[in-house]
Order: C-alpha cells, then sequence, then structure tokens
C-alpha cells in the first residue's frame, strides 16, 4: 500500500543576503559612500532541506525535532505546496505535489506556530471563511466547528469576539479547528502548541490523538517539546543543518544511548550510566548540539 | 436544480472572499466612515475649481471634473482593491492559508475582483448622491446608461490591470505594493481625470493613448455631458473592451508566473 506521505531526495534551497556585508564595498566607494545607497551584498545560497527522504504510513503520528531553522518548517512547507522543491518528489496519498497540488490541497491542512487569522474577525467568521475555501456546505460547517472547539474547550461565548481579542492559546485551538473542519487525509502540525499554557497543549494534544484514533488522519509534527513528540509520535526525525540525521521510534533513538554500550563511554557523554535509557532530549542535543558524539551517528538507521 | 447547486459550490469560494471582506468593513465601521467623508470631500474640493470662474458653463465644468474625480475613484479603488489583494493578505498574515486552500487561483482572483467591483460601486454611488446635493448638478439630457455601460466596459481592463500589479506585492513584499501606488500615480497623470489629454506633453500623448482610463473619461464624459448614447460611444467602448480581453488573460498569467516564482523563492509567506 502506497505511503500517505513520501518524499524522496527532497531538496530546497534559498538566496540569502548574508549576515555580514562585506566593509571593502563601501570603502571602494570612498568619499561618496554616505552619498549613494549601500552596496547591494551578495546573495548566498543557504540550503534548507538536503537530500531528505522518509515514508510516512497511513494514520502515523510522524514527528520532525530540529532546532531553529534546522529545515523543520521548509519541509512542512513543501508538503503543503507552498514552497516547490529544487529536486526530489513529495506524494500525499500518491499524489505528487508540484503536478497535482489543488488534488493534494484537498486532502491536508495545516496548522502553523503563529496563529494566521484575520484578527479583527471573530473565531466564527474566520471559521466561516474557512469553510467557504474550502468549499463547505455551511451549515454542516459550523455545525462541525462548533463540536471540534467544544471538544477543545473552548467557550462558546467567544465565538463572536474578535480574535485579537483573545488570547494566543484559544486562538490556536481556533487553528486547529478551523484546520480539522476540512477533514483532512493528512495534518501538518508545525509547532501547536507553541506558547500555550500546559492544560490547553494536553487538550490539543489530546485532540490530536483522538483525530487519529477516530478518522485515521495522518499527522506530521514538528516541535520543540519533546515531551510532546515523545507522547504523540510513533516514529521521529531528527533535523539538522537540513538533513535527517536520525530517524527511529522515540524508543528507539533513546535506546541508541546505549546501543553501543556504556564501556565505550558514549553514555557518559550524554550523562547517563549503565544500561538506562537517556531522555528524547539527551539524544536530540547529542545529534545536534556542540556535544554530538560520533557514536550517535554511527549507530544510525 | 442540480445545475443551480453545482454553481452554488463552484461561486462558494469566491464569494467566501467577498463575505470576509464584508465582515471587515463592518468590524471597520469607524474607519469606513472616516475614508467616505475624505472621498467626499476631496470630490467636492475638486468640483467646487469648476463652480470658480465664469459662471456660464459652471454646470459643465463641475461635472466635467466631478465626473473625472468619481469614474477615477472607482476604478482607482477597483485596481487597489485587487492589487492590494497580496499585500493585504500577506499583512494579515492569512497568505500561506488563503494560497494553500483547494480553490484555483482564477477562484479566488474573481472574488477578490467581485469585492472590488461591489464595494467601489457602493462607494461610488454614495459620494455621487452627496455630490449631486452639494452642486445640485443638472443630469437633463445627460445619458447614464451609455455612462454605466463605459464603466461596466473599463472595469475588465482596470481588473487586468490589478492582476498584473498584484504580482508586485508577491514577488517584492517590501517594494511591492509602493510599485502598485507608483503605477497607479501615473495612469492618474496621463490619462486626463482632471484635463482633457491634449493638455499633456507630447511625449506623455502616446502613454494616455495606452491608458484605458482615458478611454473611460472620454466616453463617459461624452455621455453625461453630452448625452451620446452607447452606439456613438461604442469606437471607445471596443477599445475598452479589447483592452479588458488582453489585460485580463495576461494579468493573471503575470500573477501565475509570479505565484511560481515566490513557491519557488520561498516568498509565498506572512513576512516576506
Amino acid at each position: 500500500m502506497a505511503a500517505a506521505v513520501e518524499c524522496v531526495g527532497v531538496s530546497k534551497a534559498f538566496r540569502e543576503a548574508p549576515e555580514e556585508r562585506e566593509p571593502s564595498a563601501d570603502r571602494r566607494r570612498g568619499a561618496l559612500s554616505w552619498l549613494v545607497a549601500p552596496a547591494i551584498p551578495k546573495r548566498v545560497k543557504v540550503e534548507a532541506v538536503h537530500d531528505v527522504s522518509f515514508d510516512v504510513g497511513r494514520g502515523e503520528i510522524f514527528g520532525i525535532l530540529g532546532r531553529n531553522g534546522s529545515g523543520k518548517s521548509t519541509l512542512v512547507r513543501l508538503i503543503a505546496t507552498l514552497l516547490t522543491p529544487d529536486s526530489g518528489t513529495i506524494k500525499v496519498f500518491g499524489k505528487d505535489v508540484v503536478a497535482d497540488q489543488i488534488k493534494v490541497r484537498k486532502m491536508i491542512n495545516r496548522v502553523s506556530v503563529e496563529a494566521a487569522f484575520f484578527k479583527r474577525l471573530s473565531a466564527s467568521e474566520n471559521l466561516e471563511y474557512a469553510a467557504g475555501l474550502y468549499d463547505l456546505e455551511p451549515r454542516e460547517a459550523r455545525a462541525r466547528a462548533r463540536d471540534i472547539l467544544s471538544r477543545l474547550d473552548f467557550p462558546a461565548r467567544k465565538m463572536n469576539s474578535s480574535l485579537e481579542n483573545l488570547s494566543r492559546g484559544m486562538q490556536q485551538k481556533v487553528a486547529v479547528a478551523r484546520a480539522l473542519l476540512t477533514s483532512p487525509m493528512a495534518l501538518l502540525l508545525d509547532e501547536p502548541t507553541t506558547g500555550l499554557d500546559p492544560v490547553s497543549k494536553r487538550e490539543v494534544q489530546d485532540f490530536v490523538l483522538e483525530v487519529r484514533a477516530t478518522h485515521d488522519t495522518t499527522v506530521i509534527l514538528t516541535t520543540h517539546d519533546m515531551q510532546e513528540a515523545e507522547r504523540l509520535c510513533d516514529r521521529i526525525a531528527v533535523i539538522d543543518g537540513g538533513r535527517f540525521v536520525a530517524l527511529d521510534t522515540p524508543h528507539g533513538l533513546r535506546a541508541r544511548g546505549i546501543a553501543r554500550g556504556a564501556g565505550e563511554g558514549a553514555g557518559e557523554g550524554l550523562g547517563v550510566t549503565g544500561e538506562e535509557l537517556p531522555s528524547l532530549e539527551q539524544v536530540f542535543f547529542a545529534l545536534t548540539g556542540t556535544q554530538t558524539d560520533d557514536w550517535l551517528r554511527e549507530g544510525g538507521e | 436544480m442540480i445545475g443551480s447547486a453545482r454553481g452554488a459550490s463552484e461561486l462558494r469560494s469566491s464569494l467566501a472572499l467577498v463575505k470576509r471582506n464584508l465582515s471587515l468593513v463592518r468590524r471597520d465601521g469607524g474607519w469606513e466612515l472616516v475614508y467616505m467623508a475624505y472621498e467626499v470631500v476631496n470630490v467636492l474640493t475638486i468640483g467646487f475649481i469648476g463652480v470658480s470662474g465664469n459662471p456660464e458653463g459652471a454646470n459643465d465644468r463641475v461635472l466635467f471634473l466631478v465626473a473625472g474625480a468619481l469614474l477615477w475613484g472607482f476604478l482607482s479603488m477597483l485596481f487597489h482593491e485587487v492589487a492590494e489583494s497580496v499585500a493585504w493578505e500577506r499583512w494579515e498574515g492569512t497568505i500561506e492559508y488563503s494560497f494553500m486552500a483547494p480553490q484555483s487561483r482564477v477562484k479566488y482572483m474573481a472574488g477578490v475582483c467581485m469585492w472590488g467591483i461591489c464595494y467601489g460601486l457602493v462607494r461610488t454611488m454614495l459620494c455621487l448622491a452627496a455630490v449631486t446635493l452639494a452642486f445640485s448638478i443638472s443630469l437633463e439630457g445627460a445619458n447614464l446608461w451609455a455612462a454605466l455601460v463605459t464603466l461596466a466596459a473599463s472595469s475588465l481592463a482596470f481588473i487586468g490591470m490589478g492582476l498584473a500589479a498584484a504580482v508586485l506585492p508577491l514577488i517584492s513584499p517590501e517594494k511591492g505594493s509602493p510599485a502598485t501606488h507608483i503605477f497607479q500615480a501615473l495612469v492618474l497623470l496621463v490619462s486626463g481625470v482632471y484635463y482633457d489629454v491634449s493638455v499633456l506633453p507630447a511625449w506623455m500623448q502616446p502613454l494616455s493613448a495606452l491608458s484605458p482610463a482615458t478611454y473611460t473619461l472620454r466616453a463617459a464624459r461624452a455621455a453625461l455631458l453630452d448625452g451620446a448614447s452607447v452606439a456613438a460611444l461604442s469606437p471607445e467602448l471596443v477599445k475598452l473592451l479589447v483592452l479588458g480581453i488582453v489585460l485580463v488573460p495576461l494579468g493573471y498569467a503575470v500573477f501565475r508566473a509570479g505565484e511560481r516564482y515566490a513557491m519557488r523563492t520561498g516568498k509565498l509567506k506572512r513576512n516576506g
């Protein structure tokens, strides 16, 4: 059976202005440098995603862990048809994200880290707009939105309040409801619980699990929250510098901490002794941080 | 029955944009009043220029100026609504959500254009009512039907220009929006909104021939001041329709090419 999401050799690079300007550029223009616009710095190629391949099974919750700027969101935006890959292919339920863009869009939805709304409109007006964009029957969409929001403990009295007057947690619940309103077969969650209080975070996480259990929805989740990743994800990929540096189940990733045995000193590197499994956070730091140990990479996929 | 249900479904995603914008206007009622008041005052100020001077022919002078101000008000609003649709979505932070919806871009832009026409018409009609009261303009002998047909014919061309201009904020988040304003200002300069294009320097005259607003204003003024019929205006109307037929698909093609570029370079996002 075809994978729900299939990425093969996907790469994406951007041209960006370098962080530091070349001082000689202004010096060359001498006394007139104050008069003319600063020299446009030569853009450099930044590889956001490099040769990434993975499959996500139907109904699977697939986590992507990575530091800021590691390529997580670029990968999600590639799957979401907001970016075109430079090379490689991405298929969602067998449909190519470039060739079958509209078909893919019908099957997916996305919650991004920033609640992207018309903030002067109410939750109900924003959801109505979303329903219209996805060609949903208005009455049915309203009932479904109410149902999802009540599951997320969103107070009904706030439905008509302007979103700019709602807390970040409330806004994110509306974002989750908007994504689920369209009954997506694949849900892309890009740090959906960042900035939420522990209770709201738990409610969103529970709902993600419920949606998977009841609708067999495939979920791709990017997060910084190790507990969240461990709780929700069937498998986790760790991305660093645009490359997948590990891909395994949460337990599998942690087991790498003892895979090579404490005798070689690897466990000590993670602050772990004997047969105790390192935490996911320890493994993550080892894979992406300055204290990276080669043994973890070698014990890879 | 099935056909009408399908039609409603086809229209639903375009109408979603119209309804969204209507909700925003309702929420921003105070600001809408401010814009409306400014627009009325602007047209009145221009109209008073016509009142000054020789009383003979004052009615025609006022009508000439007011017609220019009102028509330009409508056309520039239509252009602005279409051209700024992307910049606005980016500013609100909704561009990614709207652009990853499974609707064709034709439907999205159709919704934007439908809103632009409705919003522009309502604002222009309200302004017209205020101006008519202020100047007691005599429309006796004016052919309002021919003026409306002219407006409808010119809308197509302005939508086409708006579609092409909408690509600017898409491919250049910082500079695109100011560039659309510069383009709009140039059209105002060469189209004879407040003067006949014959007063323009010789080197500007060819530019006025390229602007659809030139033909719109010439035809609408002929209808309002001289009572010209649709048949009499047909040379200008044909030019407007030809411009519209060329500019709408061209503008759409430019927009789609810009969207593909933005998707390739990562510019299709909220923060530029």
